[in-house]
């Protein structure tokens, strides 16, 4: 254990360029820049908005601040869970090259993608005032599903990355696996309704969708404690992908090299 | 007694040669319940032992396919080997493929800084070398272009300026002592000559013996993956030239 910690400690710098190199490389050669990790989770919400109160004639003044919720959440998920998925072939140059401790790639990416989340919550805070939902103590827990969500992503993130190494077809479909994912996170939807109709389970064995409630129920400022299943649930999956994810990932990690 | 810089301990590394490559989930469970996921077992090294001394230069010689890239790659750390380990006294940094680690969007700079964290050195450290390495890469004009409009000679300059410029206890040249136009070659060249000098611990991969005699003091030969012989260039290098006759 403490050859790991040294070990981390002396590649931190790598780990600090890693994630500078994702953030920056992102939005290199578009006009905006950064400032799209602001404007995409708007226009995406307007969109939303748009088709599902409109066309299903929902007239909640706060319904923005419910998808904008459910979208950057899941997109952050998606987003970090692709991204690591390909980072070690993305970084095949260097891993044939030099010696590097691997975990580091898919963490990499995991962390670039939760700061970009971070900065784009930005657009929550001003569409939530500005529609009038105001925080109250209570939005202070929001970091509890914010952290087990981190925690989420890089576990599958790293089941995916040791897996994709080895089938590439894993690419595909895990775009598929993530449009699943998505319909049922209640991201556009109330999944209350649906609970009515004898769909529970799926919302309760769906440890993105908790996070995502969590969260909902701190920004509009109640308490997630009602029925503490949603916060634990998510916590523990997180903690047990997490485990799962690093011994996998470290049970093939010196066979990578063969096949990148 | 010096110390030794490098402990090569019974090291051996299998390869699974498929005779296809099977890369999709498909073929494999096809392949895997057709029970035709044979592999040709080959091995790259067998029981290479070997120390060296902090200071030597070590020439490593050996016939196309005898195993010098693969044990280069162990000793990089890259390859995990099958058998046996490595042990490794003071930062190796490894002169294989220059560049390779490059990210094509990025610029110089940017490059340089990355490069030098992928060899584990800190900000701090390869600021306080950053003018010196564009200097040396003849670069400054081009510093904050993206690497991706560099020519390759211009490409190897930096990654040859910047794994040398940060002074390795261990260097690992995998003949790559020809390294841009003929000025960049012989500046290239005086550099690590004076690395030899001031005692890095070098391995050095060439088919040149006439390079290696030149260069090294010290040398082993691989044949098959295993190590045939070993000690001073005076006393090996004839062996070589034998078996290349």
């Amino acid at each position: 254990m403490t050859k790991y910690l040294k070990g981390f400690a002396r590649y931190r710098f790598l780990l600090r360029e890693l994630v500078k190199k994702g953030i920056k490389l992102k939005y290199r050669r578009s006009y905006l820049g950064i400032i799209w990790t602001l404007l995409e989770p708007l226009l995406t919400m307007m969109v939303l908005t748009l088709v599902f109160s409109t066309f299903y004639g929902r007239d909640d003044r706060s319904f923005p601040v419910y998808v904008l919720t459910g979208r950057l959440l899941y997109s952050f998920f998606s987003q970090g869970t692709k991204s690591a998925m390909k980072s070690i072939r993305g970084h095949a140059g260097m891993i044939k090259k030099v010696y590097v401790p691997k975990y580091i790639y898919p963490l990499s990416c995991v962390i670039y993608n939760f700061i970009i989340f971070l900065l784009s919550l930005i657009v929550l805070v001003a569409v939530s005032l500005f529609l009038g939902v105001y925080p109250n103590l209570w939005t202070l827990t929001a970091i509890i599903p914010l952290f087990t969500l981190f925690f989420l992503t890089l576990g599958v993130g790293m089941v995916l990355s040791t897996l994709a190494v080895f089938f590439r077809d894993l690419e595909y479909l895990w775009d598929v696996g993530l449009m699943l994912i998505m319909y049922t996170c209640a991201i556009f939807y109330n999944a209350e309704r649906l609970v009515k109709t004898g769909t529970a389970w799926v919302f309760k064995i769906n440890p993105l969708y908790a996070c995502i409630k969590t969260f909902r129920d701190a920004v509009y400022g109640d308490s997630m404690f009602v029925e503490p299943y949603w916060v634990y649930m998510p916590l523990i999956v997180a903690g047990a992908t997490c485990v799962i994810g690093f011994l996998f990932f470290k049970k093939f990690q010196d066979r990578f090299i063969l096949h990148i | 007694m010096a110390q030794n810089a490098l402990e090569i301990k019974d090291v051996s590394m299998k390869f699974n040669l498929s005779k296809e490559k099977v890369d999709s989930l498909k073929e494999y469970v096809i392949k895997f319940l057709k029970r035709e996921l044979k592999y040709n077992e080959f091995w790259a090294l067998q029981n290479v032992s070997f120390n060296v001394k902090k200071g030597d230069r070590v020439g490593v010689l050996g016939l196309n396919g005898a195993g010098k890239s693969t044990l280069l790659k162990v000793i990089a750390g890259v390859f995990k080997p099958t058998m046996g380990e490595v042990v490794r006294h003071g930062k190796i940094v490894p002169l294989l493929e220059l560049g390779a680690g490059f990210d094509s969007q990025y610029t110089g700079r940017e490059n340089i800084y990355l490069y030098g964290s992928v060899l584990g050195y800190s900000k701090e450290f390869v600021k306080e070398r950053f003018d010196e390495i564009v200097e040396f890469a003849e670069l400054e004009e081009f510093i904050d272009v993206p690497i991706k409009n560099y020519s390759s000679g211009m490409k190897s300059r930096l990654g040859f300026s910047i794994a040398t410029l940060i002074e390795p206890d261990i260097l690992i040249l995998d003949e790559v002592l020809s390294v841009g136009d003929a000025k960049f070659k012989k500046k290239s060249e005086k550099k690590i000559m004076g690395m030899f000098d001031s005692g890095v611990t070098v391995l050095f991969v060439s088919h040149s013996i006439a390079q290696v005699k030149r260069l090294c003091n010290k040398a082993i030969i691989l044949d098959h993956g295993k190590l045939i012989a070993q000690g001073d260039i005076e006393d090996v290098a004839p062996i070589y030239i034998k078996m290349t006759e």
